[in-house]
């Protein structure tokens, strides 16, 4: 039987009076990594919040490692690194990052280790504010890291990033996943799809398609993880309308 | 409450403040010039040994007020708050690590106001001298206390800035250090009897006066820590975990 790091089931989310998330049914397995892809604005964040527990009106249930999202024993093992970095800027990166480890309990050596691990070793006592937002988000992600959590969940952490370092963290994502950690990670940009071992993809609050890359390539007959979408957005408009050619149905508001 | 995680974060608040110096100078150095201005305009050495200590109580409560009503939202709005809260430390360890951290602070301004007024203007008062550095931790306690409240209060640092005119300066004419409150019309009187820097302004006007002042100060140090009690549960309402 197949075991899931996150279960969710109906889970919608109002924020003010529009529905930000509308009935995810959701599993991610554990020890793979997830990427949630889609355009900004289509939820991933929401889906993301609601997942680690700081998300207000969520309605359905949301598990998260066999335990309701929020909960007081998930704190030490989920880690989750927010779209800015979320990081005291007027500290010393190894000052973040001890800060941190001692939340979680772990001690200064996983501090070393973990700064290898984001490439950081040489920047330990340079202050937040003065690296580049590419290294500031990365210390961002080395403090989720600290506590060995068994889910990480990353937004967006490799925007901004320069395609060698891009490749560095897919790798990191890989080799966490391959030591039984969960990685759910949302990324705007599809050409990242490939490094994923499955793709949740959102838009406008609903999911399009949960599957692995080939066989959505396999399902929507397109070449990459963009075409796939493309197409599925196309045959969710047709659908709606009533239109059974893709690509001629009236366009939609969009939020 | 979980004594490592408080520690930790009290630590890690100090070890911002000491990253950004002009704040550390301007806490320390700005309540030795006002008291020194104090002292070179008042002929009078009694007025100054009487409003000198009230003024004691007075600089504590304003700056860690600001301080911390800055720092804490500025962790709101970068999304640390958020962070911290994801993790197993508690919000009694957020509010004990500031209080810490800031009361530390209070201690360290409270030395070196209290010894600059008594060694340099010649402060004199008729209690001992260690009560004035009490009496003055409080307040700063108080208005940390006070700033974490406020910050929940405020999108901007702008607005948080704002706070302390709107919150202090009510409580610094009515709290009796203009006029005496026994000689207020009654309805003010009654209202000085509501803002907590009154009974700061009361205890150190006691140590300025008494030789003894311990039973006339303690009653003023209760309402005071309950002034304390009060915000920080208040404040600790305002830390939500789950928020839209």
């Amino acid at each position: 039987m197949m075991k899931y790091a996150v279960r969710t089931d109906g889970l919608s989310v109002r924020r003010g009076r529009h529905d930000v998330l509308r009935d995810i049914d959701l599993a991610v397995p554990v020890g793979q990594v997830v990427g949630l892809l889609g355009p900004s604005g289509g939820g991933k964040s929401t889906l993301m919040r609601s997942v680690v527990g700081v998300q207000e009106r969520v309605s359905g249930t949301v598990e998260v490692l066999g335990e309701p999202a929020g909960s007081a024993v998930l704190r030490r093992r989920v880690g989750y690194v927010t779209q800015s970095p979320s990081i005291y800027r007027d500290l010393t990166v190894g000052q973040n990052l001890r800060y941190f480890a001692t939340l979680v309990g772990a001690d200064g050596d996983r501090v070393v280790q973990v700064l290898g691990q984001v490439d950081l070793d040489a920047q330990v006592d340079r202050r937040v504010a003065d690296l580049s937002g590419g290294q500031a988000s990365r210390v961002s992600l080395a403090a989720a890291l600290v506590g060995s959590p068994d889910l990480l969940v990353l937004d967006e952490p490799t925007v901004g990033l320069d395609p060698v370092l891009r490749r560095s963290l897919w790798r990191l994502f890989a080799a966490l996943a391959a030591s039984g950690t969960t990685v759910l990670v949302s990324s705007h940009v599809m050409d990242e799809a490939a490094r994923c071992d499955r793709l949740v993809l959102l838009r406008e609050g609903r999911i399009l398609a949960d599957d692995t890359l080939p066989a959505l390539l396999d399902r929507t007959g397109a070449d990459d993880a963009e075409g796939a979408f493309l197409r599925l957005v196309d045959d969710a408009t047709a659908a709606r309308t009533g239109s059974s050619a893709p690509g001629t149905a009236p366009h939609r508001r969009h939020r | 409450m979980n004594p490592t995680r408080t520690a930790a974060t009290a630590g890690r608040v100090l070890a911002q403040l000491r990253a950004d110096r002009r704040t550390l100078a301007l806490m320390l150095v700005v309540p030795c010039v006002l008291l020194g201005l104090l002292a070179w305009m008042s002929q009078d050495a009694p007025l100054f040994d009487r409003s000198g200590a009230q003024l004691l109580g007075l600089f504590p409560l304003v700056v860690m007020f600001v301080v911390t009503s800055v720092t804490t939202l500025g962790e709101r709005t970068s999304g640390t708050l958020e962070r911290l809260l994801s993790t197993p430390l508690g919000r009694t360890d957020f509010l004990g690590g500031y209080a810490l951290a800031f009361g530390a602070m209070a201690v360290l301004q409270a030395l070196v106001a209290t010894g600059f007024a008594v060694w340099v203007c010649g402060l004199e008062v008729q209690g001992p001298v260690g009560w004035l550095v009490v009496v003055a931790v409080a307040s700063g306690l108080l208005g940390t206390a006070l700033g974490l409240l406020a910050s929940a209060f405020a999108r901007t640092e702008f607005q948080a800035v704002q706070f302390m005119p709107a919150f202090v300066l009510p409580q610094l004419l009515l709290c009796g250090l203009f006029v005496p409150r026994d000689q207020m019309p009654r309805a003010l009187e009654l209202l000085s009897a509501a803002v907590p820097l009154s009974y700061a302004v009361d205890a150190l006007g006691a140590v300025a006066t008494t030789v003894a002042p311990a039973a006339e100060l303690s009653p003023d140090l209760a309402v005071l820590a309950a002034f304390f009690a009060g915000s920080l549960a208040l404040a600790s309402l305002t830390l939500r975990r789950r928020t839209p």
